[in-house]
């Protein structure tokens, strides 16, 4: 099982996080086509790399980012949204 | 006759203490210490159980956890392994897998048949005609398989326990041993883990190494066992390595997961067996096991005997045996220069250059064909020599026990000198020492178990060892016209199996290992595995290094069930008022890990009927603590609710509810509940029970996402809440709170004393036109609700549980989210498009809905009534039919004893959605029944 990282209360096993799906921006609503709102809405990257990830650490509550690698499904680092 | 040996420094017996047990139907004697293979090797027995295949009869092998063609079952137990089950006093075994007993067991005729069983044949026999597998898998299904499971054997809970350490030593050899201590001394906390029943590995029984027998040993166990910070774990195997250095220790008792900073993997490495014909008649051993037998048990492995050398430690287990008594009729080197002069006694007969061609013999080994040969395989039989003898100890080779190195992302390579795969690179925080890292000798283990311990502490070492240069023969496998020359006993595979299956084009050694099932059997290869590699490298004309080796899946060794099975232990959640249902003949049903109950009273039907009747014509109580119920404070609360509901939040008033809906990113309908605004900068915010979890992390993360300042509380535990409804309830209210409940009748909130309680009333009209939802701190709700009880006993008051609400918000024409919607269901379709305000900048799903807006309805949630009800209802989820084509679906049906008629929703084509219009459900019978599209709420309904 592996270990994450939690900002407040350090590395903790993983089944006590929830995935919260990649971290997006999401584009103007006021601005942007329709195609460009569905593919946020819908699209996701599939491509390898490091990832910006929503998780959520359940028994505190606490949501954060962690930058994960989906190739080796090493963790670089996880940060409140904003404090990157 | 018995085979003991006298009394020796080291072993591992007691006897002392001795006991009988029995082994298909027969009484032996074993001493305290012995395992079954031991004990009953000692006795003489040489048949100790059958393969898997051909039934042949096989004895002692490995003695190292490794004989699977040695497994007892025990009446609960299948699968034991002979060759480390302790023996104790009246145990009563039977060999696994036998038709007639382990002696006589008449399938062995199979091995008359083996010419016609080659490899891959099971995948291609029975296949045609396919009428007749079903005749074959019959037959193959009870001769397949091992221990025969007994299904009425006790449940056995055993422990799970989690430890962490600064380092995990996998294995309590010299290397291991000593990694252990040079870590602790450097402060850290060690556990140190090994299979056996005591520490040591080849310092335990290959007593020719080092300092002479035990004393090396001894001083080690010593200091490991004076060091407090080491925690020594026997009979324990380290199973699997999963992400970030957890691996589970499988013990007799159970299992620990063992979660460590640092992995030292000094398991050793399994003595490899030599490839001739009946190679597994009973006698022929691995040298270690003939050491084991000698050291550990005391026993004579076999009164006149062979060694087979290929490597150096040949020598050794030569001087080990004659020290043992045993008669060493000749050592049979497969390499072709004579052994160092003066190295063992000039009495005993070497071979150079031979090989073992054939082994004869029916139920256990009588003598050897030795013949020259080119050290491909190939055997000069014109100079044949027969050796009469009943043991073989075979020194050829080594693999490591590097499953867990290849678990955690070590890439390995064939080191040619060594003859060996060792390690090419380590993942961090992975060391490997000892055998499994190719280092051979106690010195050098000893150094490199030091080396590993220093590194995993990030303290530099100045020692580097190379692996061994002592080579082993690389082609210990001799050719034989008339096969049973075994490569993998598991399976009972011979070296033409291999050959046939390069023929085949099965020549890559995943293909090789899935066709043959080479290492597929319960010791995953452990002993099969490298010749397999080197028939395959060889088949192919390549390096060992390009065939590669498969990677040992986690378990890497069978791990009992009961050892994996969980405890069954599902939490449950009751509301503070659970109590008092209970005492009012409440029937439970489960809305996710909550119980709520469903009725109260003995028959359903009836109890339902009661209820419903109870809020229409005077009042009803129903337990809602379960519901989600969150304070949101701060200036930006009102905001907050704005971006995340669809409705208006920052207009509402001070003391005013408003329904709230919650959609997702796509303009799905995910949740719906109420805002009540108690104060300028404070909202109390319910959502629906089964959603309560997650609208509360998604409230969460929306205000870590959009930073405003609002702090949000959870109190769906700590707060408790009920729900009064009827003609009687203000009344009811009125005579237990000074607030003025009429002011709040039209969609109010108000804090205020409810039966001297500190509660909020709510004006939430889900079941009843006129209906209070009351909050309280969980401690307070019982007393509130027990002086509700007691005003309404007189006036009909009854509480009701979720049946009826379910039928009394059917009859207020009320969806449910996820009941009356799905993961697709948009506010246009469930007619919501009065909850979403118009004048927003943004909301969750809002852009969503723009898109949506633009295209056509397919299809709308409407309410019904069936003018001609067939006796058996049409279930939830029947189809609505639109000239035969699907428009829809029904979402909840139900006959109304209010209404007196049968009433429901269901999705309809938009065109049809007019009340008075008809439409057509296809019952499940099959039939077509019609329906009425009706006006919500349903005339009558309200009270």
């Amino acid at each position: 099982m592996k270990l994450l990282k939690c900002p407040v209360n350090g590395l903790r096993p993983i089944d006590e996080f929830a995935y919260g799906g990649e971290l997006r921006e999401m584009p103007d609503p006021q601005s942007c086509s329709d195609g460009e709102w569905a593919d946020y809405v819908f699209n996701r990257t599939g491509a390898p790399g490091v990832k910006p990830e929503w998780w959520y650490h359940i028994p505190s509550g606490t949501w954060f980012v962690a930058e994960r690698n989906t190739v080796t499904d090493m963790v670089e680092r996880t940060y409140f949204r904003g404090e990157a | 006759m018995s085979y003991r040996l006298p009394q020796q420094s080291g072993e591992w017996i007691d006897r002392n203490l001795t006991f009988s047990f029995s082994f298909e139907g027969k009484t032996y004697q074993a001493c305290n210490g012995d395992t079954v293979s031991s004990a009953l090797w000692a006795s003489g027995v040489r048949v100790l159980g059958r393969s898997f295949k051909y039934h042949r009869p096989r004895g002692v092998l490995s003695l190292a956890n490794h004989d699977i063609n040695v497994m007892l079952e025990n009446g609960i137990d299948i699968n034991l392994r002979a060759d480390v089950l302790p023996v104790t006093a009246g145990m009563k075994l039977d060999a696994v897998n036998t038709a007639g007993g382990v002696v006589k067991d008449y399938l062995s005729v199979l091995g008359w048949l083996a010419p016609f069983l080659p490899a891959g044949f099971y995948y291609k026999a029975f296949h045609r005609p396919r009428l007749l597998f079903p005749f074959w898998e019959n037959i193959i299904r009870r001769m397949a398989g091992l221990g025969v499971m007994n299904p009425k054997a006790p449940r056995l809970v055993s422990p799970k326990t989690n430890l962490h350490c600064d380092v995990l030593v996998v294995g309590g050899g010299p290397a291991g041993m000593n990694a252990a201590l040079v870590a602790a001394k450097q402060g850290a906390r060690v556990i140190l883990v090994d299979e056996n029943a005591r520490l040591g590995g080849t310092l335990g029984y290959d007593s020719s190494s080092g300092l002479g027998p035990g004393q090396q040993l001894e001083q080690l166990c010593e200091e490991i066992e004076a060091h407090a910070d080491i925690e020594v774990h026997l009979s324990s195997y380290a199973a699997g390595y999963y992400a970030d250095h957890l691996l589970p220790l499988i013990g007799p008792e159970g299992m620990a997961k063992v979660r460590t900073r640092q992995l030292i993997v000094a398991s050793g490495a399994y003595e490899q067996p030599a490839v001739f014909r009946n190679n597994d008649l009973p006698g022929i051993m691995l040298g270690s096991a003939a050491q084991r037998l000698i050291q550990r048990y005391a026993v004579k492995p076999f009164e006149r005997g062979v060694v087979l050398a290929g490597n150096e430690q040949a020598w050794r287990v030569a001087l080990d045996l004659l020290a043992a008594g045993v008669e060493l009729a000749a050592v049979i080197d497969l390499r072709m220069d004579p052994p160092p002069a003066g190295l063992i006694p000039p009495a005993v007969l070497v071979y150079s250059g031979y090989c073992i061609y054939e082994a004869v013999g029916s139920s256990g080994l009588e003598g050897v064909w030795a013949c020259p040969w080119d050290g491909q395989g190939n055997a000069d039989q014109s100079r044949a020599i027969y050796i009469p003898c009943d043991g073989i100890a075979m020194s050829v080779g080594w693999a490591p026990a590097s499953a867990l190195l290849y678990q955690a992302g070590a890439k390995m390579k064939y080191d040619e000198d060594c003859q060996q795969f060792v390690p090419d690179s380590l993942p961090p925080g992975v060391h490997a020492a000892g055998r499994v890292n190719g280092i051979y000798g106690l010195a050098d283990s000893l150094a490199d178990g030091e080396r590993a311990a220093l590194g995993a502490l990030g303290l530099s070492s100045v020692i580097n060892l190379l692996p061994a240069s002592q080579a082993s023969h690389p082609w210990p496998l001799v050719e034989h016209p008339k096969a049973k020359n075994f490569v993998d006993f598991d399976e009972d595979l011979q070296l033409k199996d291999f050959a046939t299956a390069a023929q085949e084009g099965f020549n890559n050694i995943e293909l090789m290992k899935r066709f043959t099932t080479v290492g597929m059997g319960p010791s995953q290869g452990k002993h099969s595995n490298m010749n397999a590699i080197r028939v395959l490298a060889r088949l192919r004309d390549e390096p060992i290094q390009r065939v590669g080796s498969t990677t040992a899946r986690p378990f890497f060794h069978p791990v009992p069930m009961g050892h994996l099975a969980g405890r069954s232990f599902h939490p449950v959640r009751h509301t503070p008022l659970h109590g008092w249902h209970q005492q009012h003949e409440a029937s439970f049903t489960y809305v996710g890990a909550w119980q709520r109950p469903a009725w109260y009273g003995p028959d359903k039907a009836t109890a339902i009927v009661n209820e419903v009747r109870a809020v229409r014509h005077a009042a009803g109580l129903i337990d809602v603590g379960t519901l989600g119920k969150f304070e949101l404070r701060g200036l930006e609360a009102g905001e907050f609710l704005e971006r995340f509901y669809t409705g208006h939040f920052l207009q509402q008033k001070i003391g005013t509810t408003r329904y709230a809906l919650l959609l997702d990113e796509s303009g799905v309908i995910t949740d719906d509940g109420v805002v009540a605004r108690l104060a300028e900068d404070f909202y109390y915010v319910t959502a629906s029970t089964s959603n309560a979890a997650a609208v509360y992390r998604e409230m969460t993360r929306c205000l870590q996402l959009w930073g405003l300042e609002v702090t949000i509380v959870n109190l769906t535990g700590s707060y408790a809440a009920f729900n009064i409804a009827g003609p009687l309830s203000r009344q009811l209210m009125e005579g237990l709170t000074t607030a003025d409940l009429k002011q709040i009748s039209n969609g109010g909130a108000i804090e205020t004393q409810v039966a001297g309680q500190q509660a909020r009333v709510m004006n939430v009209r889900f079941v009843s036109d006129l209906a209070y939802e009351v909050h309280a701190p969980a401690q307070s709700i019982l007393s509130i609700w027990q002086a509700l009880v007691e005003a309404g006993q007189s006036c009909g008051l009854k509480p009701f549980g979720i049946d009826a609400q379910r039928l009394l918000r059917l009859e207020m024409g009320h969806f449910i989210v996820g009941h009356d919607t799905d993961g697709l269901t948009h506010p246009f379709e469930a007619g919501l498009d009065w909850a979403l305000a118009k004048d927003k900048t943004f909301y969750i799903g809002q852009r969503s809905l723009k898109i949506k807006a633009n295209k056509p309805l397919t299809k709308k949630l409407v309410g019904f009534t069936l003018p001609h009800p067939p006796a058996n209802l049409p279930d939830e989820c029947t189809l609505v039919l639109e000239q035969g084509r699907i428009a829809g679906r029904v979402t909840s049906i139900a006959f109304s004893p209010t209404l007196g008629q049968v009433i429901g929703l269901a999705y309809v084509a938009p065109e049809a959605g007019i009340a008075g219009k008809r439409f057509v459900i296809r019952h499940q019978d099959g039939s077509d029944v019609a329906a009425i599209v009706s006006k919500l709420p349903f005339s009558g309904a309200a009270a």
